[in-house]
């Protein structure tokens, strides 16, 4: 798979490494270290180099995605709202940081600098799902609808205590 | 010429020249810390601005050519200010155990916190947190004490070009390190310590076997230490002896006062090497073998074609390199003769390399599940080891090598230096396959600092083509050659360091090229005052083989001193 991505840029050229690198990422979710070695060896640049260029831009990840893929708005709205302590609470029941992946591979958490529904402040996108004006102590029985299957998607859902 | 201001004086400077260069031609020094000879600038670290006349910010020096009418001012106020802002910075996200650091007192860092008068800690933040690499048996890597200025980077990706280590991730998070933040010794790395040597702070190191060598001395291991070419010539600049110095009495005298049973040469197994290279090479070319063979002295670079072309490996001489064929001898035919148990040896090889430390815990250089070599210490903890000792190295008296493995003759001096390898193989194989000696014994041709040398020698009617490698980073047009079955080359040495031993990654810090030189001269001067200039006129050498190892390339030589290499590309790619 990797070669065929490879081969539709001109070798030795390494001109082509970034739109080289999406595709890969675009094929895998992620650039499995053993394809960036290839990638390297194809447009020629030492593999240190390919792997700076990778860490460099925030838009590559070098490990795979969780099933599910949580987002804790951190712009400015938010923040005001309490969402580093949302963040906070979301690592301590996930047991990992922002950027991290559960060992079992169920949830990704990343930040995002805004997810532009200030108004529902603090905002928690999952998947497609949206969740505003979320308290901490809501967010065990956020996270459990995931842990099973079958969840509806593409749907403003509000806490019950909202409501 | 260009004719500008600095400071008020008036300077002539040429075409292209930097403000740094143009400044320094009248005596006024700019700090730089990522600026390196003879590479294009990066002006990365600013240390180096100053102020130019009618520019809106503060200008670096380092990158910046000099123009026709141009007023710098390199110490006015916000130039000071801002220098000294740089350094803060640096030195708040910087460990600062300097009281225990293994680079006290050679710091660049240091000295500029010195010599700016840095009195206070004005900025107290975050500090970067990262673990010691310390995976691989040469070097460690520690970027808590990175100052980021690259030299390193540039020095294994232009200079080496290799390329196993560059920046990665951004911002407060920008690190220097391998893929993935592996070990280095899973990533490309040769650990040719070249970026040791550029290193400001003590962000990479060697990986220190003193305390190994103490303990055995203090358990009353019969010790044995031997010298490599290359150390002699550079180990006074340590104590501030005239560069270029030859210290090699002082050296036996202080290695017998550490405690060292034994001080033997390894100039007399460089000899050996020869014996067993030029037979090797006679026999390659002769019964039409494998050709062009490489020299196998060096194990940054067989580590290098280990990795990157293992599809060449049939290329590289089987022979062990010299201080490892010294170390095989003396726990075979040495502890035999003296009638000790070759377990109750311990051999400590004083080496000017990183890479050597890496090669003797290989597990094909071993006797009978005994290592050749026990342990090695670079120049610098030989260094650091005779200052706890108390041995006030100047006021030494000079002593000679024990024997019968310390004599030697100029061929195997010249080991330390590129090109040396080649000449000292072919004043003996020209004896060989001529029947008579060479005349001229200094080849030109190899010496010198080009990157590539190349030579023709006339014997018998055949011609013996040889190419002199000069650092790793000039040798893949010549592999590249040979794949493609185009190299006219029968014999090809090659030294993974610029200039070779004698700039090797565990040789003293330094920063000037002329100090390069001047040790080459050393080991060049060594070579011309010995009695004997060609291994095969070596007298204890050739009783070993009377005595012990019957002929060149025979079947205990090959047993003891020869090896084998393995596909290292392998085990990178983790297939």
């Amino acid at each position: 798979m990797i070669n065929k991505i490879i081969e539709k840029y001109p070798k030795d050229d390494r001109s082509n490494l970034i739109a080289l690198l999406q595709d890969v990422q675009t094929a895998y979710g992620y650039l499995p270290e053993n394809d960036l070695r290839t990638v390297a060896e194809y447009v020629n640049l030492p593999f240190s180099t390919v792997y700076g260029v990778a860490t460099f831009y925030n838009q590559f990840r070098l490990k795979p995605l969780g099933k599910n893929i949580i987002r804790v708005c951190r712009g400015t709205a938010c923040h005001v709202k309490n969402s580093a302590n949302i963040l906070v609470a979301m690592e301590t029941e996930l047991g990992i940081k922002a950027g991290q992946t559960t060992r079992d591979k169920l949830f990704t958490l990343e930040t995002v600098a805004c997810i532009g529904a200030c108004s529902l402040a603090p905002v928690i996108n999952i998947n497609e799902d949206y969740y505003g004006r979320v308290v901490i102590k809501e967010i065990p029985k956020i996270l459990n609808k995931y842990k099973k299957e079958d969840t509806p998607k593409n749907k403003i859902e509000q806490p019950e205590s909202v409501q | 010429m260009i004719e500008l201001t600095i400071n008020n004086i008036k300077v002539k400077a040429e075409q292209g020249m930097t403000i740094l260069d143009a400044a320094k031609s009248v005596g006024i020094h700019i700090p730089t810390l990522c600026h390196m000879k003879d590479l294009f600038p990066t002006g990365a670290c600013r240390i180096c601005v100053c102020e130019v006349e009618g520019m809106r910010g503060l200008t670096p020096s380092c990158a910046y050519p000099v123009m026709p009418g141009m007023k710098v001012d390199t110490n006015s106020a916000r130039v000071r200010v801002a220098r000294k802002t740089i350094i803060e910075l640096l030195i708040e996200n910087h460990p600062q155990d300097c009281l225990v650091c293994v680079r006290n007192k050679n710091c660049e860092l240091q000295d500029l916190s010195e010599k700016y008068s840095i009195r206070e800690h004005r900025y107290v933040g975050e500090k970067k947190d990262h673990a010691i690499d310390i995976s691989s048996a040469s070097m460690e890597r520690d970027p808590a004490k990175c100052i980021l200025c690259g030299r390193c980077v540039r020095a294994c990706h232009e200079v080496q070009k290799i390329g196993a280590i560059d920046f990665t991730n951004r911002g407060f998070h920008s690190t220097v390190t391998t893929p993935f933040n592996k070990g280095l010794n899973v990533s490309d790395c040769i650990l040719c310590g070249q970026c040791i040597l550029v290193c400001p702070t003590a962000a990479l190191r060697e990986k220190s076997n003193s305390k190994d060598v103490m303990n055995a001395i203090n358990k009353k291991k019969f010790t044995i230490a031997q010298i490599a070419p290359a150390v002699r010539a550079t180990f006074g600049e340590e104590y501030n002896l005239p560069l270029g110095s030859n210290v090699t009495g002082q050296l036996v005298t202080g290695l017998r006062r550490l405690g060292f049973k034994k001080v033997f040469d390894t100039n007399f197994a460089a000899d050996l090497t020869i014996l067993e290279e030029a037979t090797e090479l006679i026999n390659r070319v002769t019964n039409n073998k494998t050709l062009p063979m490489f020299t196998s002295c060096c194990p940054g670079w067989v580590k290098y074609i280990e990795q990157n072309r293992p599809q060449l490996l049939d290329h590289v001489s089987t022979c062990k390199s010299p201080h490892e064929m010294e170390g095989a001898i003396l726990k075979t035919y040495y502890a035999k003769k003296m009638g000790i148990d070759p377990k109750d040896i311990f051999v400590v090889s004083i080496m000017p390399c990183t890479v050597k430390k890496f090669e003797s815990s290989r597990p094909e250089l071993t006797e009978e599940h005994q290592a050749d070599v026990d342990a090695v210490l670079t120049t610098r903890e030989l260094v650091r080891m005779f200052h706890v000792a108390g041995i006030d190295f100047n006021d030494l008296p000079e002593e000679e090598f024990d024997n019968p493995l310390g004599e030697s003759t100029g061929a195997a001096a010249i080991f330390g230096t590129s090109g040396g390898v080649m000449e000292a193989a072919l004043r003996t194989a020209y004896a060989k396959l001529a029947g008579k000696e060479l005349e001229n014994l200094d080849l030109q041709d190899v010496r010198g600092n080009d990157g590539v040398k190349s030579a023709s020698i006339p014997i018998n009617g055949t011609t013996i083509n040889v190419a002199v490698v000069n650092g790793i980073g000039n040798v893949k047009p010549i592999l590249d050659e040979i794949e493609r079955g185009e190299s006219k080359y029968h014999f090809i040495e090659v030294m993974a360091c610029p200039s070779g031993c004698i700039n090797g990654g565990g040789q003293p810090i330094h920063s000037k090229p002329e100090k390069l030189r001047k040790r080459v001269q050393a080991l060049y001067d060594i070579d011309l005052k010995m009695k004997n200039r060609r291994s095969h006129e070596n007298e204890s050498l050739k009783k070993l083989y009377k005595e012990f190892l019957g002929e060149p390339n025979g079947h205990k030589a090959h047993e003891l001193l020869h090896t084998t290499y393995i596909d290292r590309k392998k085990l990178l790619l983790g297939k």
